[in-house]
């Protein structure tokens, strides 16, 4: 185990992945229907869809890359924290409640619901993939990268045993397993975040303010040792404690900021966990779990990093010869963890970070399953004709096709920036399902037509942006200078999406606009009351 | 046909007063929620992207910025916010939900 962490790392592991592998075994006993697949038959509580929730936020690159961002500098790893965190809220005041009343599955149910069916269903199954796709990739990446580090494995081997294990959770467990893997990981991450915080802030006598002037003094020795002068040593070490490169020019301070904002409330494989209990009120509960873990999972990662600036940075055991941190800048959480509780500690928070992957991964497929299977197949290709078991089939296959899929992506994307892929898929998501999903929730007005052309207008936009951006057109393709300068897209690409939807349904005269609009007031009184909601269960 | 009558049952449940009384004041609460976080973050990014200065500047002259409490806030203001309308929504309108759909039905 070269480079690795030893066996301490590989027990704890062995021991998350025969727990997880039992939990699929006794989900798959209760896994039947449809509705247990796609929704776990809506018997997963408020409180525990709530954890499930903030296990799908507190991924790996949450929890190492926030931490490392706060490593290398300091207050900046806050403004992306609290980007991820403004979302929830949103989603609880303007849909959480209203997605459960009309949907079942997916969150094409919802934007479908009074519109023809075939055009609405097709759009909102390419951005699911597309938002799952780029989201799968950033975590395969991550988990390779990770996985070769802590146990020493070859970046390929790691990729392909990320991608069987999540195989394994949804084809056999389904939504049941993939929601309890989520939950008992997200228990075990909080759990390890909770006393690493701890840890370090016992040392500093459970005063902040001790902790930050430390940091600053570490900070301020390692700009010295560089060979900064006094005063500049100074300022460098000063400066961790406010806002630094992260954000460059204002545009792009704002897009980004937009992107996670609204992004939340149009991610594919979040709103398909409201279909996972039983009511509207059981979903308004989850959210407020969701946040309250959420925020307080951040807070606990902005206490790691700054812990990790002195307990780490300034241990030559945790660096090598040119004073970078060993196994690379996304391991400062990994070492903190060894120097506040030893090897078996590091073992221990080495498997939950791998867990995290995982869980997270398994959640992104079953979301991509069901967009082909419920949306593609069933709605679109058989019209609502199919029956149950062939739409698992279908489920089922897509499940292996998106691993083998990710697993080459994995591979083939092993340089990307792992940071940036995420934004990109809060960005598409942004763009192009939320409009959709907010005005076909609260706009009467609206048409098949409007939220077809606005979706579409909204995902390519956004992608082609993206494209455009100095992230890929310079830094991938190698251009001069970049067509579009921001970093994000979503400002421009949103907004177009509502404009598209208001302006193609105001002159829509269509035959089906009218149905469209005289749709409305039957689906607006069900998304408010509840009357004729979806149970989840075929039974 | 089933459909058609069912359309025609909500309908008359849209005109009562009780319902359009209920989905005004629900609609205000999210409303209002939903523009005080907005105002909130985006003062904040806009912070950030405009004078960094000001959140860099240490709090009572201490190691702690004047960003720290105002990042914390928001977070907090985000799970505040969420629990206040999770407690107006499980008090008040899920009753008034309950009771609009039970006299509906009878």
């Amino acid at each position: 185990m070269s480079g690795g962490t030893g066996w301490p790392a590989l027990a704890m592991f062995a021991a998350f992945v025969l727990l997880t592998l039992g939990i699929t075994r006794w989900a798959a006993r209760r896994t039947r229907t449809a509705a247990d697949f796609y929704a776990a038959g809506g018997g997963i509580t408020g409180f525990q869809n709530g954890l499930a929730i903030a296990g799908d936020f507190m991924s790996a690159a949450s929890f190492l890359g926030i931490s490392a961002q706060i490593f290398a500098d300091g207050y900046d790893g806050l403004i992306y924290s609290i980007g991820f965190l403004v979302g929830w809220p949103i989603v609880l005041f303007l849909m959480a409640e209203r997605l459960r009343n009309l949907g079942r599955y997916t969150f094409a149910d919802v934007a479908s619901f009074r519109f023809a069916q075939t055009p609405v269903r097709t759009l909102a199954a390419i951005s699911t993939l597309m938002v799952v796709l780029f989201y799968l990739i950033a975590q395969m990446v991550g988990a390779g990268q990770l996985i070769r580090l802590l146990f020493g494995l070859p970046y390929p081997y790691a990729v392909a045993i990320v991608g069987v294990m999540m195989t394994l959770y949804v084809l056999f467990g389904g939504m049941l397993a993939t929601t309890w893997v989520q939950i008992v990981k997200a228990v075990l991450l909080l759990g390890a975040a909770s006393f690493m915080a701890a840890a370090v802030l016992w040392r500093f006598g459970f005063s902040p303010e001790a902790l930050f002037a430390r940091a600053i003094e570490a900070k301020t020795a390692a700009a010295a040792a560089k060979g900064m002068a006094a005063d500049q040593a100074a300022a460098a070490g000063r400066a961790i404690m406010g806002p630094g490169g992260f954000i460059k020019d204002p545009v792009s301070a704002l897009s980004l900021g937009l992107a996670l904002m609204f992004g939340t409330a149009g991610l594919p494989h979040i709103l398909m966990r409201f279909f996972t209990v039983p009511d509207a009120r059981a979903a308004r509960t989850s959210v407020l779990w969701a946040t309250g873990w959420i925020g307080y999972f951040y807070l606990l990662t902005f206490v790691i990093g700054f812990g990790a600036i002195v307990l780490v940075g300034t241990d030559a055991f945790y660096l090598d010869a040119d004073g970078a941190l060993r196994g690379g800048g996304n391991m400062a959480a990994v070492h903190l963890a060894h120097a506040v509780g030893g090897d078996l500690f590091l073992g221990f928070v080495s498997a939950v970070a791998f867990a995290t992957i995982l869980a997270v991964v398994a959640g992104l497929t079953l979301s991509g399953a069901s967009a082909v299977s419920h949306d593609l197949y069933a709605s679109v290709w058989r019209r609502g004709r199919s029956d149950q078991a062939a739409e698992l089939r279908v489920s089922r296959i897509t499940v292996l096709v998106l691993a083998i899929v990710a697993i080459g992506l994995g591979i083939l994307f092993e340089k990307q920036n792992v940071a940036f892929m995420v934004s990109l898929a809060f960005a598409l998501a942004a763009s192009a399902n939320f409009p959709v999903l907010l005005l076909s929730l609260l706009w009467p007005g609206c048409t098949t037509r409007g939220v077809v052309a606005g979706g579409a207008v909204g995902l390519v936009l956004a992608l082609g942006l993206t494209i455009l951006s100095p992230a890929i057109w310079v830094t991938v393709l190698g251009h001069a200078a970049p067509v579009f300068p921001y970093g994000s897209p979503a400002l421009f690409s949103m907004p177009a999406a509502f404009l598209t939807i208001w302006l193609v349904s105001r002159l829509d005269r269509s035959g089906r606009a009218a149905v469209d609009r005289a749709g409305y007031l039957a689906q607006r009184v069900r998304s408010e009351t509840g009357i004729g909601a979806a149970k989840a269960s075929d039974h | 046909m089933e459909r058609q009558a069912d359309s025609i049952r909500l309908e008359r449940l849209a005109d009562d007063p009780r319902y359009r009384r209920l989905v005004r004041r629900r609609g205000r609460l999210g409303a209002v929620f939903t523009g005080i976080m907005l105002v909130a973050y985006l003062g904040y990014i806009l912070l950030v992207a405009f004078d960094k200065p000001l959140l860099a500047r240490p709090v009572a002259g201490g190691a702690t910025s004047v960003g720290i409490p105002l990042g914390l806030g928001v977070i907090l203001l985000a799970i505040l916010l969420t629990g206040l309308y999770v407690r107006r929504a499980n008090r008040e309108f899920d009753a008034e939900v309950a009771a609009i759909v039970a006299e509906e039905r009878a």
